[in-house]
């Protein structure tokens, strides 16, 4: 680990006016402490932004609040989230480990990086760490990486399960920053790769985030987070699922689903969800909705089994709501 | 307590004598400390290093095995991902504080008694994940125990004696 100076915070505007001047926010640190011990990250000013005031989870009339340090421990346990949003519980609690999860924050988890390999293996092509080095996934080890959203520059999954949910259930996130404050969809905080694999979010210099707000309704009570992987916990996934429905009288009025693991983002699959509306939920609906999720799929050399995953782990998904149960 | 605080500051892998340093405050195991410590250090090589409790063990340094876990104001974490200089004023209990006055905790007991372990170094971790897991009433159930212990990796495969250890020392405590 290279040296470094470290600074706590404890107003909002001091973190802006630190992020500012190009110093780097720590929240758990689960993410950033890993990258430099291994000097994937470099960062020689880190501002500490834990004692900031930004971890309390509310709701707020229907919708769901939960401040950018809520740890995913604290979320997934709360009453409300576990009444409101089932799903976004059950993402937290199914990613990490328990250890983790009362570390990590949820600002934190949402700008985690890639688990990819090569982009901790300081001698290999990485267009991520390195840019214009080349990418050894593609020629390489990539059994773990993305069919969707691919580019000849990466192939990186994003990790997060928590953040699939949430771009399933069109939840929103705060910023503030040297500019002022914005408010955009979770959806949006994430870049495609294309030729720039190394920038990976939308955030402005300066931002911080502040919190994320999960709209109520109907859906998102009945929704189901389905992760696939190697073993049964702890473990990225391979395959997941974020799947939801609103069922009245029999047919289905609405459908959310995105997935994870598959794509170079948390993949929101709108062509499956309105392929269900005006359907009656089965088996047969499900299977025919979740083939068009492999619209545009582009398999690499290690990954072709996730074409026949995908379609499977979404008809689980849905199953698992109890739309039809 | 064994405090070897000299010798223990030169051999930490990070000790360079430009490198910036941070004053911290830390009562483990009940125990007050007030140290100066290079920004870089982790937790656990605080743990180890500086304050000589080698019981907290060292297995990936990249929170996966959980072979580091301690308690950190109360609630379990992975010592070896958490920077000390990020914990002035904190409380953190290691394996080396749950016997009491000659007395194993009960988990400790538990394990000798399930067989929980057989080289032993995943232990001390599996134990401290073990006190956060009971506390946070996670241990109701085998199928319970398993998954709400799953960040704690045991290599010999101990996993039966583990599981029943956490169970029979969650009706006791
Ligand atoms: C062994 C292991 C297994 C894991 N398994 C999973 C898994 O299965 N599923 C999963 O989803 N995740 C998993 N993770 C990832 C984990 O969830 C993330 O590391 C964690 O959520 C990051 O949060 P943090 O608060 O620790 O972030 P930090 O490391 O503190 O920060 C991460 C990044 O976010 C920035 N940042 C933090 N907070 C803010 C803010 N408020 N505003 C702006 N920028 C901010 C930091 O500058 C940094 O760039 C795993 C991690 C490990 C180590
Ligand atoms: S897939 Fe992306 S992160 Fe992995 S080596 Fe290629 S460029 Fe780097
Ligand atoms: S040494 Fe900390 S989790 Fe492995
Ligand atoms: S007892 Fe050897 S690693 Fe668990």
């Amino acid at each position: 680990m290279l040296p470094f100076t470290i600074e706590k915070v404890r107003s909002v505007e001091a973190a802006i006016a630190a992020a500012s001047s190009g110093r780097r926010l720590i929240a758990g640190g689960t993410t950033l402490i890993d990258l430099m011990r291994d000097e994937v990250e470099q960062p020689q000013q880190l501002v500490d932004i834990n004692a900031l005031p930004l971890s309390e989870i509310r709701v707020d009339r229907s919708d769901l609040v939960i401040g950018a340090l809520a740890r995913m421990a604290d979320v997934a346990a709360h009453p409300d989230v576990q009444r409101l949003h089932p799903m976004v519980a059950e993402s937290l609690i199914e990613g990490a480990s328990p250890q983790l999860r009362n570390m990590a924050s949820i600002g934190g988890n949402l700008l985690q990086r890639v688990r990819c390999p090569y982009f901790r293996m300081l001698d290999a092509a990485c267009n991520k760490r390195s840019p214009l080095s080349g990418c050894a996934a593609l020629g390489g080890l990539n059994a773990g990486h993305a069919i969707l959203g691919t580019s000849d520059h990466c192939v990186a999954t994003h990790p997060s399960d928590v953040a699939v949910t949430l771009v399933a259930l069109d939840a929103t996130m705060r910023v503030v920053g040297p500019k002022g404050e914005r408010t955009f969809l979770v959806e949006e905080l994430f870049r495609l790769p294309g030729d720039t694999p190394h920038l990976e979010h939308t955030l402005l210099p300066g931002e911080l985030i502040v919190e994320v707000r999960v709209p109520g309704g109907p859906v998102g009570r009945r929704g189901r987070y389905l992760k696939v992987r190697d073993r049964a916990s702890y473990e990225f996934a391979l395959v997941s699922a974020a799947a939801a429905l609103d069922v009245a009288d029999g047919v289905i009025r609405g459908a959310r689903l995105a997935v994870g693991g598959v794509g170079t983002r948390p993949w929101r699959m709108r062509a499956v969800e309105s392929a269900l509306i005006g359907k009656v939920p089965d088996r047969k609906v499900f299977e025919a909705a979740a083939r068009l999720a492999l619209e545009g799929a582009l398999p690499l050399s290690g990954n072709r089994y996730k074409l026949e995953l995908l379609p499977r782990t979404i008809v689980r998904a849905f199953e698992m709501t109890g739309g039809i149960a | 307590m064994a405090v070897v605080p000299q010798v223990a500051a030169q051999s930490t892998s990070e000790g360079s004598p430009s490198a910036p340093t941070a004053r911290v405050r830390l009562a483990v195991n009940g125990v007050r400390h007030e140290l100066d410590l290079d920004t870089r250090q982790s937790l656990l090589d605080v743990l180890r290093e500086d304050l000589g409790l080698t019981g907290t063990k060292k297995g990936c340094n990249q929170g996966a095995c959980g072979a580091c876990t301690i308690l950190l104001n109360g609630r379990r974490v992975v010592s070896c991902l958490t920077l000390a200089a990020m914990h002035d004023g904190a409380t953190v209990e290691t394996i080396e504080g749950l016997e009491k006055n000659g007395e194993l905790h009960p988990l400790q007991s538990a394990f000798v008694e399930h067989d929980g372990l057989q080289c032993g170094f995943c232990t001390p971790g599996q134990i401290m994940s073990a006190v956060g897991c009971i506390a946070e009433g996670h241990a109701g159930s085998p199928d319970d125990i398993r998954f709400w212990m799953s960040g704690n990796i045991c290599r010999c495969g101990a996993y039966p004696g583990i599981v029943a250890a956490v169970a029979d020392a969650a009706k006791r405590v």
